[in-house]
């Protein structure tokens, strides 16, 4: 950056290039214009039609012996059967921590990748299927935002031509009219049109995740995958870039599936949220569901490792979940719940069986044997009835197992309620 | 009463290039007392990381120009000859580094690199001594089976438990001040929750003073006693850290502060971004750095704010509490216009 030159950079860098001269106040805009910019978070659309339904999705990658003959020793189960839907012009958030999957995730729904397993239907298709010739004039319609606008932008294009080279590889636009349709996107993304001939070198990061949004944007994508599109930005600039993300899903109806390791930006994007765990989705519910009654463990230690500047200043400290070690390989995961051998509750039962995803609110659904708020969990497994099994988890032959335990992706008209004891009717 | 542990006065490092000097710190001023931590914040390039190794003594004395005063309990640091400085760091001083694996040695065993840290310092020290002290050192910080970790290799060691060696390597010596550059940054959350717990209760432990350098205020809020905010490589708040968190007054720190959203915030609180980016510390803006980016300017009458650089003096919450910034009513802007946008809840009824 040091290259750069004072009257290279422009649009939002404008305000401070121009100090050397005393600049009209009218340059910097007030505090109640700036205000009226942010956005709050997003709200959700209940009755929106799902655009993308992923169902029993698995990826495995193959672990290979070392040597010569590079015999297959093993798989490591990166996302191992995950069902969800990602509505029309609202968005899902995916959290976790590394390792839990939830970039591979994003990979295979933008399909870098061919899953090992499962389905992705987007719009009657099933994009797990399709081979790489039938799915070029498909992959218009899913996009992706990458986490490092550093690697993620050609040093040696000039920004036209990285925004542009959508529309020339699907052959869009005519030759002669590409240069305004790109000059358009940069200022959608707050980039000014002058920008088209210059190199990423001479942006900030924030200035080269516009970019990166912007190409994103070139062929009208009805679905993006935003894989941690501000983790790596300076604090003041995150707040910018998510502000224009949502401004663009607001005027473009653009669905997201937001992938992210800070919880705090995903309550704030994404009015659904599932959350991750070695390759498995352990809960999945709108906002108030996850945030707010939480009832897998797992879900519960992350959001009470979350440190809080509202908290610490008016002493409501939660007790902070202590969990031990780290997070198992996928390439030899605990037997039952994946979860078991950090979590605070596990039985025997955990070992013995994987929790299925039960729905337990309208939307809202978790996979544990004991789900219930903090320190509000069950002694007995609510699950083992349902398994087949007694609380222990041996077979239990005087139960009738449930046979509909399959996970669904989107959320059913009948729930377990698990304060009434009772089920519940939409 | 002591003098402090640390005091830093008057602090400028520069740094000249082949565009022109960077000033990478001006006249930074700041404390530290045995068992308190001083959280400083700031993005990229506000120098919160270049103040901090030049505690050390880390820069270089061929690129760096550095003027001002730090003194270590008593003993001045700027200027020290490398002989005394190598004393001073380890044992005195230690650092912990955002990236551990880096940090660490890759062709070394994690033991053999502790036993190192510890037998410079004590040269008397015999190998089978040191390699007992590591072993107990790993078994404080919290790894499993420590007499058998020890003899592995940093890539065998996830994430946490190398930035827990880490922890280790700088504790060794026991040192009175460790500086945790973005200690848990690379780290996901429920292993950041488990290292700043460690720090907490080692501080607790060994008395020391910490200086912690992060760009998350949550962090900061849940750690730190004393807070000071840079930017373009000056002071821009300073003082007590609930002080600050509750009643900021400074415009950059109500844009810290409404940049972030918290995970138990009221859903209609806006994400208030900062315009603009940081300045270039080749050429910073004239007058109060921040002025290109402030959305109060406006309150401020005149031209003052592009003229005149404010001082860093208490504003109207006390003398612990210094602000650098011309406005004269900041905690009352901040109570009836901020506040109600990115916290609606925290707002008290009248």
């Amino acid at each position: 950056m040091a290259s750069m030159s004072p009257e290279q950079g422009s649009g939002d860098m404008a305000a401070y290039q121009a100090t050397d001269t005393p600049e009209p106040e009218s340059d910097v805009p007030s505090f109640a214009d700036v205000a009226e910019h942010g956005h709050a978070a997003s709200e959700l659309d209940p009755d929106a039609e799902p655009v993308l339904t992923v169902e029993n999705l698995r990826m495995y990658f193959p672990v290979r012996s070392p040597g010569l003959i590079r015999r297959k020793i093993g798989d490591v189960q990166a996302v191992d059967g995950i069902s969800f839907e990602v509505p029309k012009g609202g968005s899902l958030g995916l959290v976790g921590e590394s390792g839990c999957g939830k970039s591979t995730t994003g990979r295979l729904i933008t399909r870098l990748y061919k899953p090992t397993g499962g389905s992705m239907q987007f719009e009657g298709v099933d994009l797990a299927k399709l081979s790489n010739r039938e799915l070029k004039p498909l992959r218009r319609n899913v996009q992706m935002i990458f986490q490092d606008p550093y690697t993620s932008l050609n040093p040696r294009q000039t920004v036209g031509a990285i925004v542009s080279a959508p529309l020339q590889v699907h052959n869009i636009l005519p030759r002669n009219q590409i240069k305004r349709r790109v000059q358009e996107l940069l200022e959608v993304v707050g980039l000014s049109p002058e920008h088209y001939n210059r190199y990423p070198n001479e942006f900030s990061g924030g200035q080269r995740q516009r970019i990166g949004i912007a190409r994103a944007l070139t062929l009208n994508p009805k679905l993006l995958v935003a894989d941690e599109p501000v983790s790596a930005l300076d604090v003041s600039i995150q707040a910018q870039v998510i502000n224009l993300l949502q401004d663009i899903q607001q005027e473009f109806g653009v669905a997201f599936l937001f992938i992210a390791h800070d919880l705090a930006v995903v309550r704030h994007f994404c009015p659904e949220v599932a959350v991750m765990y070695l390759g498995k989705i352990v809960e999945i519910g709108d906002r108030d569901s996850i945030y707010s009654n939480a009832h897998h463990p797992y879900t519960q230690a992350l959001l009470s490792a979350v440190p809080d500047v509202k908290q610490a200043v008016t002493g409501e400290r939660r007790e902070r979940i202590r969990l031990t070690g780290d997070v198992p390989s996928p390439i030899d995961p605990p037997s039952g719940c994946r979860f078991r051998t950090r979590c605070p509750i596990a039985q025997e039962i955990c070992a013995r069986h994987e929790p299925p995803l039960l729905q337990i609110g309208k939307r809202h659904k978790v996979a544990c044997h004991f789900p219930g708020r903090l320190g509000e969990h069950p002694r007995e497994p609510f699950t083992a009835r349902l398994l087949g099994v007694d609380a222990e988890g041996q077979p239990d032959p005087g139960s009738s197992p449930a046979t509909d335990l399959v996970e669904q992706p989107g959320y059913a008209d009948t729930w377990f309620d698990l304060d009434a004891k009772t089920i519940g009717r939409a | 009463m002591d003098d402090p542990l640390l005091v830093v006065e008057d602090l400028t490092v520069q740094f000249p290039t082949e565009d022109g000097v960077v000033t990478a710190v001006s006249n930074l001023s700041y404390q530290v007392e045995l068992g308190k931590t001083l959280g400083i914040v700031g993005e990229s390039g506000s120098g919160k990381s270049v103040s901090s190794m030049a505690v050390l003594g880390l820069h270089d004395a061929r690129s760096a120009r550095i003027t001002g005063s730090i003194r270590v309990r008593g003993t001045e640091v700027v200027g020290m000859s490398e002989a005394k400085l190598r004393k001073l760091r380890g044992n005195e001083i230690a650092m912990i580094f955002q990236d551990a694996l880096a940090a660490l040695h890759p062709f070394y065993r994690v033991g053999g690199q502790l036993a190192e840290a510890y037998r410079v310092h004590h040269p008397s020290a015999s190998k089978r001594d040191a390699r007992r002290k590591a072993i107990e050192m790993l078994d404080r910080v919290g790894i499993p089976k420590p007499d058998r970790r020890v003899d592995d290799f940093p890539h065998q060691f996830s994430g946490g438990m190398r930035q827990r060696a880490m922890i280790a390597m700088g504790l060794i010596n026991d040192p009175s001040l460790l500086i945790a550059d973005e200690p848990t940054t690379a780290l996901d959350v429920t292993v950041q929750a488990q290292i700043l717990d460690l720090l907490q209760d080692l501080q607790r432990e060994f008395n020391s003073a910490v200086i912690i350098i992060t760009h998350d205020l949550g962090v900061i809020a849940e750690m730190a006693d004393d807070v000071l905010v840079m930017y373009a490589g000056r002071a821009v708040e300073y003082g007590p850290c609930k002080e600050i968190m509750v009643h900021p007054e400074m415009p950059y720190t109500w844009g810290l502060l409404s940049s972030v959203p918290d995970v138990t915030s009221d859903t209609s609180a806006r994400m208030i971004p900062i315009p603009g980016n940081p300045p270039s510390l080749l050429s910073p803006p004239t007058g109060c750095a921040f002025h290109p980016r402030c959305v109060h300017r406006d309150k401020v009458p005149g031209d003052l704010c592009s003229t005149t650089l404010p001082e860093l003096i208490p504003g109207g919450r006390g003398p612990q509490h210094l602000k650098r910034c011309h406005l004269s009513n900041s905690d009352a802007i901040y109570e009836a216009e901020v506040l109600p946008e990115i916290a609606p809840d925290l707002v008290e009824e009248p």
